[in-house]
């Protein structure tokens, strides 16, 4: 058993009061970190203390508080963009990943219909009959849905990478998907329902050898292990701060410099505007291009005391925090009789949210007894629904751990799936 | 918690045995409801009887309250007139909706009353009124019922 020295799992939860509550009349197992994160004190503190000491729309207004809260705000774009290497002017924020996503997808139905109206517009994003889209079959809905309904509006048709029976990307006939055709190449780094990590530069390298623009849903990955955003070889990536310690209420979009001048915008009106008269109008610079309306700025506060907070523990820690927890899990449900991983099985390029199916039992069952224990996990199909029928499942129920679980909740967590066998008695 | 009031003998035995599961021969109408948020998924088939009883079929995928429940729909509805089938339909509803409060009535509900437990759980409630939800609509379908109220 590898003990865990790298991570002070006992200073770190000192920093997650909800963590010491009881579920149930049980003590709180939090294994579901995957749909959102806790958060620590810092970040509740961070978002209080601009409430109460500076709060203000930021980028209007002329007063100290305006002031105050612009550059709180700006401030935060700094340390989350330096956080994954990036430039300020480079990352934009959003209300979600969902709404990151759909920004990116946007771009080209929006740019298609303004091509078609004969606008000039960069015709990288102009798209349509004869056209495709790739996507992978362990996709998020949200990075589904937004380019099939680019398909719908424009006539592009949408193509996927499949999947191997371990939860890996058939990537042999990678050459045939990705092809001439091929205008964005859209993937995760990390599965929310599969745990896989995906060779995400590798297929960047294939979407930019056919000048496609290469799109990375890293929702999963960047709160759980160190990520460069030059490392993956993208031109956008989306990703959330409630996933990594941070509020609800606020999302990413970093872009390189040259895609981002290049996009139409998305949502349109006030603050992402150059000048406007009644018949036309034209757009500020990125990132305020894509940032209509009010900011959410206590949130992206919350956010950057999120990012200060990852970074004191180490994002390598906690990648190794997580991947110690991860194999523990594994072997420990390939241990348990009748409960079958869906996703890799070994901790080769694989993440900490761990999907299983229970034989003779519907995940929402398997879920309901594990609550009965106190231990709070996902069940479904994880916004991922074409992932479940590739494997033949209606649903999975997944555990998700985090920087501030333990080996021992890891435990309670196999415990809790070994009793709802008992409590149905599928198992003799 | 109190796991055996949320699934109660009598809900396992219907989800281990379901009753009158199965196909119709000539259904009036057929539908299929999911439940997005965890997949289950039902298709109810609906006809009547010469007598103008109805005859319900259903073919399932899910949770066990869920397919418990189609079971138990089944018995309540099968062989029975429109109004008895409807009074079963809105008693169960409401005690869906009555989170543990009030006495359901057994005379009305059968084996239906053992879901009263699962009325105190706000994302099984779902899972429970899936079947009933699809029967309405099939009902609708068959004209067999009004598409007002629901």
């Amino acid at each position: 058993m590898p003990n865990l020295p790298a991570l002070d799992v006992a200073a770190v939860r000192t920093q997650f009061p909800i963590l010491d509550r009881s579920v149930r009349g049980r003590p709180l197992v939090y294994l579901d970190s995957g749909a959102t994160s806790q958060k620590p004190l810092c970040v509740l503190d961070a978002e209080r203390d601009y409430y109460l000491q500076s709060n203000a729309a930021v980028h209007r207004g002329a007063h100290a508080l305006a002031e105050e809260a612009t550059e709180a705000y700006e401030s935060a774009r700094v340390t989350i963009a330096s956080f994954v290497g990036a430039r300020a002017q480079d990352l934009v924020f959003t209300t979600n990943a969902t709404a990151a996503l759909n920004l990116a997808a946007y771009a080209f139905s929006n740019a298609t219909a303004l091509a078609a109206r004969g606008h000039r517009v960069d015709p990288r994003f102009v798209i349509g009959e004869g056209d495709s889209i790739v996507v992978t079959e362990m996709e998020h809905h949200a990075n589904l849905i937004p380019w099939q309904q680019v398909c719908e509006k424009t006539g592009a048709t949408l193509r996927w990478i499949g999947l191997s029976d371990d939860g890996r990307l058939d990537l042999r006939n990678l050459d045939s998907i990705i092809d001439q055709t091929t205008k964005v190449v859209s993937l995760s780094h990390q599965s929310n329902i599969l745990g896989t990590i995906n060779p995400v530069a590798q297929i960047m390298e294939a979407a930019h050898s056919v000048n496609a623009i290469g799109v990375v849903d890293a929702c999963q990955s960047i709160p759980h292990m160190p990520v460069d955003v030059h490392d993956l070889g993208a031109d956008l990536i989306g990703w959330s701060g409630h996933k990594m310690l941070g509020p609800t209420g606020i999302g990413f979009l970093w872009g390189s410099t040259e895609i981002l001048n290049a996009m139409t915008p998305f949502q349109t009106g006030g603050s992402m505007i150059e000048t406007v008269t009644m018949e036309r109008s034209t757009f500020a610079t990125p990132p305020q291009r894509f940032e209509a309306g009010t900011q959410m700025v206590a949130q992206a506060i919350g956010t950057a005391a999120a990012v200060r907070y990852l970074e004191s523990v180490g994002m390598v820690e906690i990648a190794a925090h997580e991947h110690a927890l991860t194999a523990h899990a594994l072997a420990g449900i390939s241990q348990l009789p009748g409960v079958r991983v869906i996703g890799p099985t070994d901790t080769h390029m694989r993440g900490s949210a761990i999907s299983f199916v229970v034989d003779g039992l519907h995940p929402h069952d398997v879920g309901q007894v594990m609550d009965a224990q106190g231990v709070a996990v996902r069940v479904g199909h994880h916004c991922a629904w074409p992932t479940c029928r590739r494997f033949s499942v209606p649903a999975t129920t997944r555990i998700s751990p985090y920087l501030y679980n333990t080996l021992d909740e890891i435990d309670a967590g196999l415990a809790a799936i070994a009793a709802a066998q008992e409590f149905f008695q599928v198992v003799n | 918690m109190d796991l055996e009031g949320l699934y109660q003998e009598i809900i396992l035995d219907h989800y281990k045995h379901p009753r009158g599961k199965g196909e119709l021969t000539s259904p009036l109408a057929e539908v299929h409801h999911v439940n997005p948020t965890c997949g289950d998924e039902i298709t109810v088939q609906i006809a009547t009887d010469p007598a103008g009883h109805l005859l319900v079929g259903y073919q399932g995928l899910g949770c066990s309250i869920s397919q418990a429940s189609a079971s138990v729909m089944s018995e309540l509805v099968n062989g029975n007139s429109i109004e008895v089938a409807e009074t079963a339909r809105a008693a169960f509803v409401d005690m869906m909706h009555a989170q543990g409060a009030g006495e359901p009535n057994e005379e009305i509900l059968g084996d239906g009353i053992a879901f009263a437990g699962v009325a105190k759980y706000p994302a099984r409630v779902k899972c429970a009124l899936l079947p009933w939800m699809a029967l309405r609509d099939a009902q609708i379908h068959a004209n067999l019922a009004e598409s007002e109220e629901g």
